[in-house]
């Protein structure tokens, strides 16, 4: 018997009924749990190594903190009140939320990893594939994130309670929803500026000293090593023109309340529309890459 | 029936950065570098029918693996048109890429660190593989190849042959119709070499797939291709059965014997060239045209003990016919 025709079908512009349409959403984002489960278990093979580099990780936290304590007392027997307008408990509190947004932002491998796989060409496995490279990357990093998230929960937790003392007030739920967002696009503006940087690897294949200045630039920029509002006025309203400040500044700025009310669904909206420009950019750059790869390595 | 795979005036050039010797040049090339044009597929045309096997020959650099790599969409060709299965291949259209795989002996598809039923997993979602099309798919190719006890292992603690029989299992789970194996049985012993023929061979006739082979075994070839192609320095050279190519390339075959007490009477090297081999065993290369004669003659001549006729190695053959494309080339050259 012929298959009876749909009761309710709806054609789309890409000519695809709503039924077709929900069946291929459905399929895709099966094909995106399945790759999301596959890293996350190969994420958990190396375990020691795993939880050594996590621990590794905040190391640097707590020597921050110590360095910044000493900052603040240089040179006095007291502590400094404040230094650019933070005191030394704003100043806790603001680089250990911009840690909260490198832990979103940073992506440790990935434009080295994309980079490699096309100069060893072991990209050829996902070119062949009915699979879109940047998809699948994309939630390489989440299962990554995740896993990392899932380590990392509890020291944080620790830390932030032995600091708590440094923070304001509980901000309100307006501003926790802005951070929460910033937080999530923060990782995708990371992850699609070193994508990008990885894809330069299909015009240059080695891109070590790229990445090293993007490094570098990032640190600086993002608001990683200082609050950016501490740079002198021309330069922090230069840096208000590029992605950087969204992947560690931004989101402590938002959380601390130091955006005003006024200007923070603006800034939220600029920072979605970097994510879309960046995506393009990806998207454009995979297509091209793609188009000039030579397949090398058998 | 139309062609699956037709292929009309293809080429690929790359562009190669040639880099002098020593520190000068490289400080040189810092400011200006050279680079020259090198084509590594040059006006390729061929048509393979459905369900044929077709082996791809030539000599490391001849233009095999690229022909692969424009087949299967990796790489956009820079003249000339293909079509597989009506669709064009750099296109990269997921129908397309649903219907044909690609196995790399040098390359690894698999997660390294996981189970390989992992990476089946996945492809089961990648490819849309319904849940039971897949589990019947699984357990036919794990017993075919006798893996069914190791796909919970990690890849990584696999044998190299036990490697390759997971890659051929990830690649025919969806059920491709174009199969393309670049060097399969690369790096593995007979025993394994041998299974992986046997398995494609089988497979080939149950499901009836096309099949483009590149190796540089010939027993692989042997095996499984009644039809090869022979490329070199980017140009097919030959496009048809293998017995065409003895017949074609071969003008020689050998004769085996075996003398009593192993003694090889000195003065055989008349006869034709003495090809060397096992002890007691002479070999000799004959003109096709003379074979006979030189049969009659030994055999009046000598008390011989075994006498065979045979073809010479394939190997040989082909050593010989891209030794000959080297010379011409280097004598037009010239």
């Amino acid at each position: 018997m012929p298959d009876s025709p749909p009761l309710f079908s709806v054609s789309l512009g890409s000519g695809l009924s709503l039924r077709e349409l929900t069946g291929e959403l459905f399929a895709r984002s099966w094909t995106s749990w399945i790759i999301f489960k596959t890293c996350v278990a190969e994420r958990l093979v190396y375990r020691g190594d795993f939880f050594f580099s996590t621990f590794v990780r905040f190391l640097p936290i707590i020597t921050q903190i110590y360095l910044w304590h000493k900052v603040y007392s240089v040179g006095t027997s007291q502590q400094i009140s404040k230094l650019n307008g933070y005191s030394y408990e704003d100043m806790v509190a603001y680089y250990l939320l911009a840690m909260v947004a490198r832990a979103f932002s940073s992506m440790p491998g990935l434009a080295s990893g994309i980079a490699r796989d096309i100069r060893d060409g072991s990209i050829k496995k996902y070119i062949i594939q009915p699979i879109d490279v940047l998809g699948y990357l994309f939630w390489h990093r989440v299962a990554h994130k995740v896993v990392y998230y899932i380590i990392a929960t509890i020291p944080f937790a620790v830390v932030f309670y032995l600091c708590r003392s440094y923070f304001p007030a509980m901000p309100r739920g307006e501003v926790w929803l802005a951070f929460v967002l910033s937080l999530m696009m923060g990782f995708l503006i990371g992850f699609l500026l070193e994508a990008m940087i990885g894809m330069i690897g299909f015009w240059f294949l080695e891109v070590g000293s790229l990445l090293f200045i993007y490094m570098m630039f990032n640190y600086f920029l993002s608001g990683h090593m200082i609050p950016l509002d501490w740079l002198p006025e021309p330069i922090f309203r230069a840096i208000e023109y590029l992605p950087f400040k969204y992947l560690a500044y931004f989101p402590a700025a938002v959380f601390l309340e130091k955006v005003p009310t006024e200007n923070l669904w603006g800034e939220i909206c600029v920072e979605f529309a970097w994510v879309i420009l960046l995506l393009i950019a990806n998207r454009h750059m995979l297509a091209r890459g793609i188009r000039r790869y030579g397949a090398f390595g058998g | 029936m139309p062609p699956v795979i037709e292929v009309s005036h293809l080429g690929k050039q790359y562009r190669v950065y040639r880099k002098h010797e020593g520190l000068r040049a490289s400080l040189l090339h810092l400011f200006s570098r050279e680079y020259t044009a090198v084509n590594a597929v040059r006006d390729v045309s061929f048509s393979i029918d459905e369900g044929e096997i077709v082996g791809f020959l030539g000599p490391n650099g001849a233009g095999k693996t690229t022909t692969l790599k424009l087949l299967s969409g990796l790489i956009v060709p820079t003249s000339g048109h293909a079509t597989v299965l009506d669709y064009v291949p750099w296109k990269r259209e997921n129908a397309y890429r649903r219907q044909f795989s690609l196995v790399m002996g040098q390359k690894n598809q698999l997660w390294w660190d996981l189970p390989a039923q992992e990476s089946f997993r996945l492809h089961q979602a990648i490819y849309k593989i319904p849940a039971t099309e897949f589990t019947r798919r699984l357990d036919e190719l794990t017993d075919l190849l006798d893996v069914r006890r190791l796909i919970s292992q990690p890849v990584r603690e696999l044998s190299l042959g036990e490697r390759m029989r997971m890659e051929l299992i990830a690649s025919l789970l969806h059920h491709p119709r174009v199969l393309f194996l670049d060097e399969p049985t690369i790096g593995l012993d007979v025993v394994s070499q041998k299974r992986v023929q046997d398995f494609v061979l089988q497979y080939q006739r149950q499901e009836k797939i096309t099949v483009v082979l590149t190796s540089h075994y010939m027993k692989d070839v042997e095996a499984l291709c009644k039809r090869v192609i022979i490329i070199d320095s980017g140009e097919i050279r030959h496009d048809g059965s293998l017995n065409d190519v003895r017949e074609q390339f071969s003008g020689h075959k050998v004769i085996s014997m075996q003398f009593p007490n192993g003694s090889i009477p000195p003065e055989i090297a008349r006869y034709g060239e003495v090809l060397p081999g096992e002890a007691g065993v002479c070999k000799l290369k004959v003109k096709r045209e003379e074979v006979s004669a030189t049969l009659a003659a030994l055999i009046d001549q000598y008390r011989i003990e075994d006498i065979t006729v045979h073809d010479r190695p394939l190997e040989d053959v082909f050593a010989d016919l891209f030794d000959q494309t080297r010379k011409s080339q280097g004598g037009n050259r010239a």
